[in-house]
């Protein structure tokens, strides 16, 4: 590029003196504790799903394959929730709620659902568990905390329970997709080769092995942070928590 | 500051005096150290015709740690000419060994390097001897940024133009012919532009003035756009992807250009706010478009 931007650098903005936020409007509260409401719902459905099939069963094994379907529609269902920030009905920044979501939908759609072979390993169960029992709390904690009326056992067990549910989520998802690497090495799955006429390739296997390093010195500062944050500012601004 | 002469009264010794209020608590003297007091001065400013009467109170802002344009700038851009052709010449361990020091059999992967080289030197020239620069400096994490972007693309585009299975574009050599000359009419008005926008400020000095086309047909775009710079370096880019018909390159010129607008609609914006006599019919970017 020809030129680049001013140079002048932006001083870090100062927490101190700070605008009350402005909350949504009443059309966009009513619009957040439906899609809450439903999502808190959903994700009970597949809690409810996963016990009752453990229970017919008698066995861990196989379970995705009860709830294989609302698991889809749910996870991908939270897409939504980018929107939310970008049209700003909901202070939480796009990128962060983006990463979040997409490497979610990601490990459903493009790992889970893509790679037949993995659907029967326990690893996916792991990470199915983490996701139920977190979602569970966080979207009963936007419910509760758009209605005003924050029980604080729900808090609690949002920034409680993340300690034990975090990892247990990390772990079932990594040994996912180590369990697909095989699979996609084999088939050469969503992979480009040369020779082509747009002189382009893409090695899924490998883009999965990066994407596991990826998780080791990112995610837990993101998850984390992004968690004292909003612990941060629940406490200064009581009336109206962080949201997604 | 005594003496027979009228002087202004400055507190300026090793601390920094603001006017607070009894009441103010720390915190608050905290923010407005680092508050914005609308814009800066400018170097050049003389005290006397300042805006104050006979005491005068400055507010200091701390940019953190910083680096010259010049050097960014010059960093930035000799990565890519360097990696460049360390893929061209297909140095060991990029390309299987059996291809180590080959060269491509087609003779478009020769002129894609030629016109990426020239492209960089170039650039590296124009920071040497025609921009000038506004500001001194930039942040310092700026080149850590910029030079993983430009290094990074050019890495990857290398990579596929110069590899043993490249394929050259469908249309052959009609499609790589106009390809380069739009590259090569968009490379002389780019460079046109950045003449024409440095004969508008005398040398040191940092004034800005309405840029208007001149005798040279490349500048006359001028009437229609505010920052042409960035309309021939995308049309450039255009051209290169045509020519080598590499979908990086494609998303490197995307890239490129929704930076590039972005910039241009921040300059046009300021062009407004500073000239009331600024040409209605300009656009930012793409004319009557963006």
């Amino acid at each position: 590029m020809s030129a680049a931007a001013p140079g002048t650098s932006k001083t870090g903005h100062s927490d101190v003196v700070q605008k009350k936020k402005k909350g949504p409007g009443a059309l966009a509260t009513a619009y957040l504790v439906i899609y809450n409401v439903v999502m808190t719902a959903g994700w009970l459905v597949i809690a409810v799903g996963l016990v009752r099939a453990y229970l017919a069963r008698g066995s861990y094994h196989g379970l995705y394959y009860s709830i294989e379907k609302p698991l889809k529609f749910f996870q991908t269902g939270a897409l939504l929730e980018i929107l939310h920030c970008a049209v700003g009905i909901v202070p939480s920044s796009v990128v962060l709620t983006g990463f979040q979501v997409m490497s979610r939908v990601f490990l459903t759609w493009a790992v889970t659902h893509s790679v037949r072979e993995v659907q029967s390993e326990d690893s996916v169960l792991l990470f199915v568990t983490a996701w139920t029992v977190t979602e569970i709390i966080r979207y009963s904690f936007y419910t509760f905390s758009l209605l005003n009326h924050l029980p604080y056992l729900i808090k609690w067990a949002r920034y409680t329970f993340f300690f034990a549910l975090y990892p247990m989520g990390v772990t079932g998802e990594l040994l996912t997709i180590y369990a697909a690497l095989p699979f996609v090495q084999k088939t050469g799955l969503y992979s480009i080769t040369l020779p082509n006429k747009y002189n382009f390739s893409f090695d899924y296997y490998t883009f999965l092995i990066l994407t596991m390093i990826s998780y080791i010195p990112l995610p837990p500062e993101k998850r984390t942070n992004a968690l004292w944050k909003e612990q941060r500012k629940a406490c200064r601004h009581s009336e109206y928590p962080s949201q997604r | 500051m005594n003496g027979k002469k009228q002087g202004y009264y400055l507190s300026l010794c090793a601390c920094v005096c603001v006017c607070v209020e009894p009441n103010a608590t720390i915190g608050e003297i905290k923010s407005m150290f680092h508050k914005s007091q609308g814009k800066s001065l400018k170097d050049e400013d003389v005290l006397q015709h300042l805006p104050v009467g006979t005491t005068a109170t400055f507010y200091f802002r701390d940019l953190g740690a910083q680096i010259s344009w010049v050097t960014v700038f010059l960093t930035e851009y000799t990565g890519p000419l360097v990696i460049y052709l360390m893929f061209y010449f297909r140095v060991p361990f990029i390309y299987a060994p059996k291809y180590d020091f080959t060269t491509s059999k087609h003779w478009v992967v020769h002129l894609a390097c030629m016109c990426h080289s020239f492209h960089y030197v170039k650039r590296l020239l124009e920071t040497l001897f025609v921009h000038r620069f506004s500001h001194g400096t930039m942040p310092l994490r700026n080149i850590f940024k910029n030079c993983t972007y430009y290094w990074g693309f050019a890495a990857w585009m290398a990579y596929y133009i110069n590899h043993p299975l490249y394929t050259p574009p469908i249309y052959g050599e009609q499609q790589i012919r106009l390809a380069l000359i739009l590259f090569l009419f968009c490379q002389i008005g780019n460079f046109s532009i950045h003449i024409a926008l440095r004969n508008l400020r005398p040398p040191g000095s940092k004034t800005r003035k309405i840029p208007y086309p001149t005798k040279n047909p490349f500048t006359w775009i001028f009437l229609l756009v505010s920052c042409p710079n960035y309309t021939y370096e995308l049309g450039s880019w255009l051209g290169f992807t045509l020519m080598t018909q590499c979908l990086p390159v494609a998303f490197f010129t995307v890239v490129g250009f929704v930076q590039m607008t972005v910039w241009a609609k921040g300059k046009h914006r300021s062009y407004l706010k500073e000239f009331r006599d600024y040409p209605p019919l300009r656009s930012p970017i793409l004319p009557f478009v963006l």
